[in-house]
């Protein structure tokens, strides 16, 4: 957290940043000072290979889908504001914003926006529904190599069926919204860690 | 502790390891010992026994019955549980063998908290359990005792202490996640040095007795506490040192380096006490600062030996604890039964734990990262159990002194068995209650159960992008002098070096560095490291094998000193919500949910400890993150190509000028071998961006058709001695080179490698660059871009799933 860092980023941008997407001053100037380690060319804005220096991530069964979902579409370089703009989706839910501004458009840290967060995690091609394959995807990723294809497409296929209302075999984001209703995503979705 | 050896006299010495060792032990111990093991052992298989009771409580029934065997005997308990016996023979062990377990990163990073709880909490509990049983002996609760706030004093000091033994056994069962197992285990051993400060601080208080106590006699007493307790922890890490100088330079003698680290840990814990130290803080620190640079530098037969070994002395030491424990209880001539005093302090330390835990715990989320809950709270406030540590202490009163000491033993007894057995086994179970009163646990559906796992996964992936705990100036700077100076010093140069290979692997497998070292072993002509074309296979043990064969294991076995399983710290704190799931398994029904069960990979939430005392098993979660880790690994690889090779997905090129391309290449492939590399070579400055659609075409990644090749057929081609049929998993890829589509003779006999998958050849990698090697004339550039636009996606390629978005 050097002071090197934080000058780098102007006031104003902080002020930005904040109305934007809700962080504190402090959360923000830490987020920058992450954002700055983890900018390993010093040239404001990182790229895939930055975060898939993260270890973590490696790891991460969805590590790689959630790096590219902080990459705006066709982009390679995301900026400082672009990363913040991500991360507002996790900020925890905090019960006293709820009143605050009703004409200000929704908070990017809503229940709704976080579900679309997850939804587009699925949903590759963008055309606002989970077809078969992509669901395929996704859970290949997040099981190990001993479940066979076969078991696993049953698996999808019964997964659509808890979900799909209107039978066109696809989840779209009402359906989402609907068969996640009694997850708690506030909690589910929200860093816990940011003062 | 240090009033041990000046408590007992060398003829009263003398006399109770006479007592212990030849007239009891010959007989007693060595039926005792095995007989303790059978019983353990039958209890042991019954799991549901265990899964209840716990097995510390089981234990010390066991130690009633004996002890009841023997006192029928004998008319008198002739052997006991004595200070020294414990102090000196059973304790050791167990505390080495936590020290040398502990997880170093979990614990450094709580260390404030543990010091906190360890200290002030333990404070507390002394202070405020001796003046309110004083309190409550003034009101008359407790009858006519002889006995005054001091001792009192003395009394809550020797119970305030959280038993480290006692935590381990009963967590075992329940389950806690990493960082509420690190606080509260790591609180049990440091509280060690504050207890024995109080009890030698108020010890010498009651020989002077009160009119003689002023604030210089308490100033002294704080800073004894210092001296104690950093003292203590200095030797430790002095013969820390020393223990890892060591292991350097044992190189000839393999075969007893494992030896060396009982015989220092044992020295450092004597000395201490030599010294008037804390002792159990001494080989506390040394086992958790000598474990990196001693797997470092011994054979991995040395490692593993040590391992087991300490499990054997731990395992057996709390054992016996405990059956002494329970031999104890029976006999006539401790036991002084005062209702009011028994059942005062049983409250007292109960509701005194609650408050300081829950006070302590509500400044402390003030400053911590990750917040510790609610029910982490109850479930630390509930785990603070007293045990053998308590009663040696108690044991260890001077009866001249403190004329109720009988008292003051047979209450701690029963304090010890009320904690061990009762709160034992209501442990788990109020855990669940909690649990199940928190979530609401209905049946989920396989929608849901998958997209929890997905957030989970989503989640920790983000906080991992935020970065979390231990990023920050100080941790990196530590990293760095450790590194220097510290592993210079301490770790054999050999070991070093593959470390930093590793580390170097580790952090450098970004994509472009994967590329240079795939053109690095094309270069060098090693078939060792083939790739196929759909497949970007880095397979890590093949290239590796040679270099780092013997640390090779390490990674698997070590868990902590490689970044990979260093990453499973769990720094959010729940309690694992699989109880309820485990517990639940064998009621879920249909297929589906069973499966997803089994094999959706568990995210870093739900790690368990795998600190076990019983379980010393290679964590199984390795080989998730193995498989994570080498599929995310390829994945990224195949994305860099598909990039470089300017192939968005879905697209994919005609068999056409495929073939042609191949017939091209069967003629051009001894030539091309030396022209491309010098272009190979200066090329991998390229970045990501650059390169997309106009080498596009060039680029088949594979997509084109799957193809089988033919099954291998054993003893085709020439032998390779290194290649082994069963470990490749063939893949469905483009045909070879030197085969074209319609005619399938084989001209060239393909290696026994080539077989299953084909080799780099310099041919391909003229597509990977773009733009600036032709292996055929100049005019092929011109091709390139002529050919590209005409090239048509056919099917899907397979392999490429969305990886690259």
């Amino acid at each position: 957290m050097g002071s090197r860092a934080s000058s780098l980023l102007r006031e104003e941008d902080i002020e930005e940043i904040k109305k934007e997407t809700g962080f504190s001053h402090s959360q923000i100037t830490r987020l920058y000072s992450r954002f700055h380690s983890l900018d390993k060319g010093e040239n404001g804005a990182l790229s895939r290979e930055d975060f898939q220096r993260i270890p973590e991530l490696a790891i991460n069964p969805l590590g790689d889908r959630i790096i590219n979902a902080f990459f705006p579409e066709g982009e390679d370089q995301v900026n400082f504001r672009g990363f913040m703009r991500t991360l507002a989706h996790f900020r925890p839910v905090e019960d006293n914003e709820k009143n605050k501004d009703p004409d200000a458009g929704e908070p990017l840290n809503s229940r709704s926006n976080k579900l679309l967060f997850a939804f587009r995690l699925y949903d590759l091609d963008r055309d606002d529904k989970i077809s078969r394959d992509e669901l395929l995807q996704v859970l290949r990723m997040m099981v190990g190599v001993n479940i066979s294809d076969e078991q696993l497409g049953s698996i999808a296929d019964r997964t659509i069926q808890e979900a799909d209302t209107n039978g066109d075999m696809c989840i779209s984001f009402s359906e989402f919204i609907k068969v996640l209703e009694k997850v708690d995503v506030e909690q589910k979705m929200s860093i816990r860690f940011l003062h | 502790m240090t009033s041990v050896s000046s408590m007992v006299d060398p003829v009263i010495f003398k006399t109770t390891l006479n007592s212990l060792w030849t007239k009891a032990s010959a007989k007693s111990i060595t039926i005792t010992v095995p007989r303790t093991r059978l019983e353990t052992k039958v209890f042991e298989l019954d799991h549901r026994v265990t899964s209840v009771f716990p097995e510390s409580g089981l234990l010390i029934f066991i130690g009633f019955v004996l002890g009841g065997i023997v006192w029928g005997a004998n008319n008198v308990q002739t052997f006991t549980l004595t200070p020294t016996v414990f102090f000196f023979y059973l304790l050791p062990q167990i505390i080495l063998d936590t020290g040398y377990f502990m997880p170093n990163k979990l614990f450094f990073s709580n260390l404030g908290a543990i010091l906190i709880y360890a200290v002030i909490g333990t404070c507390w509990n002394a202070a405020a359990v001796g003046i309110s049983m004083w309190g409550c002996y003034l009101g008359g609760a407790m009858g006519d005792l002889n006995i005054g706030l001091l001792q009192f004093l003395l009394y809550g000091s020797l119970l305030s202490a959280v038993d480290p033994v006692a935590v381990i056994a009963v967590f075992e069962e329940v389950h806690v996640n990493e960082v509420l197992f690190i606080l509260v285990f790591g609180e049990s051993l440091l509280n060690d040095g504050v207890t024995v400060v109080l009890y030698n601080v108020c010890d010498a208080f009651v020989s002077l007795g009160a009119a003689n106590i002023d604030a210089v006699q308490i100033i002294r007493g704080i800073i004894s506490f210092f001296v104690v307790a950093f003292g203590g922890a200095l030797v430790g890490v002095v013969f820390a040192i020393l223990l890892s100088l060591l292991t350097r330079y044992t190189k000839n003698i393999q075969i007893i380096e494992a030896g060396f680290i009982f015989v220092l840990g044992y020295l450092s814990y004597l000395t201490a006490e030599m010294l008037s130290l804390s002792a159990i803080l001494s080989i506390t620190f040394c086992g958790v600062c000598c474990q990196k640079y001693i797997n470092a530098n011994m054979d991995e037969r040395s490692v593993i030996t040590v391992r087991y070994v300490m499990k054997v002395f731990a395992n057996g030491s709390e054992t016996m604890i405990f059956v002494f424990l329970g031999i104890t209880a029976i006999d006539k001539a401790i036991w002084v039964w005062n209702t009011g005093f028994i059942l005062l302090t049983i409250f007292f330390i109960l509701v005194y734990r609650v408050m300081g835990v829950f006070f302590l715990t509500w400044i402390l989320n003030k400053y911590r990262l990750v917040p510790i809950s609610l029910i982490d709270q109850v479930v630390m406030s509930y785990g603070g159990l007293r045990g053998a540590v308590a009663y040696g202490l108690a044991v260890m009163l001077n009866e001249k002194k403190i004329p109720e000491k009988n008292l003051m033993i047979s209450t701690t007894l029963i304090v010890i068995y009320f904690t061990v057995i009762l709160q034992g086994i209501t442990m788990k179970p109020l855990v669940q209650w909690l649990k199940v009163k928190r979530a609401e646990h209905s049946d989920l559906k396989l929608v849901e159960k998958v997209n929890n796992r997905a957030f989970e996964h989503l989640l920790c992936a983000v906080e991992d992008i935020c970065g979390q705990i231990g990023d920050n100036w100080w941790t990196r700077g530590w990293n760095r002098f450790e590194e220097k100076y510290i592993s210079w010093l301490l770790m054999k140069p050999k070991s070093r070096k593959t470390r930093d290979y590793l580390f170097g692997i580790f952090h450098k497998l970004n994509l472009e560095d994967a590329m240079n070292y795939v053109s690095e072993g094309e270069r060098r002509g090693s078939l060792a490291f083939l790739r196929g074309n759909d497949d970007a296979q880095v397979d890590f043990k093949k290239k590796f094998g040679k270099d780092i064969e013997d640390v090779m294991p390490d990674i698997m076995v070590d868990t902590e000193h490689v970044p990979m399983s260093s990453i499973l710290q769990d720094t959010i704190p729940s309690v694992s919500l699989d109880l309820h799931e485990q517990d639940s398994q064998g009621k879920m029904e249909g297929d589906a949910h069973n499966l997803l069960q089994q094999h959706l990979y568990r995210s870093r939430k739900q790690h368990h400890h795998k600190y076990s005392r019983s379980n010393f098993s290679i964590n199984q979660n390795e080989d998730e993150v193995q498989e994570i880790f080498q599929r995310t690994m390829r994945s990224r690889l195949e994305s860099f190509k598909s990039a470089k090779m300017g192939v968005a997905p879905g697209k994919i090129i005609t068999k056409h000028p495929q073939k042609e391309r191949q017939q091209k290449m069967a003629n051009g492939n001894p030539t091309n071998r030396s022209k491309s590399h010098p272009y190979g070579d200066e090329d991998f400055e390229f970045s990501v961006s650059e390169g997309d659609s106009a080498s596009g075409g060039e680029g088949a990644t594979a997509g084109g058709y799957s193809f089988r090749l033919p099954p291998y057929t054993v003893g085709a081609g020439i032998e390779n001695p290194a290649f082994m049929p069963e470990m490749d998993t063939p893949h469905p890829m483009r045909p070879p080179p030197w085969r074209s589509e319609p005619e399938m003779d084989v001209t060239v006999a393909p290696s026994q490698r080539a077989q299953r998958r084909l080799p780099w050849t310099p041919s391909q990698i003229h597509r990977l660059v773009p733009l600036r090697v032709s292996t055929r004339s100049e005019d092929s550039f011109v091709m390139a871009d002529v050919l590209s636009p005409e090239e048509e996606p056919k099917d899907p390629p397979p392999g490429q799933d969305g990886s690259r978005m």
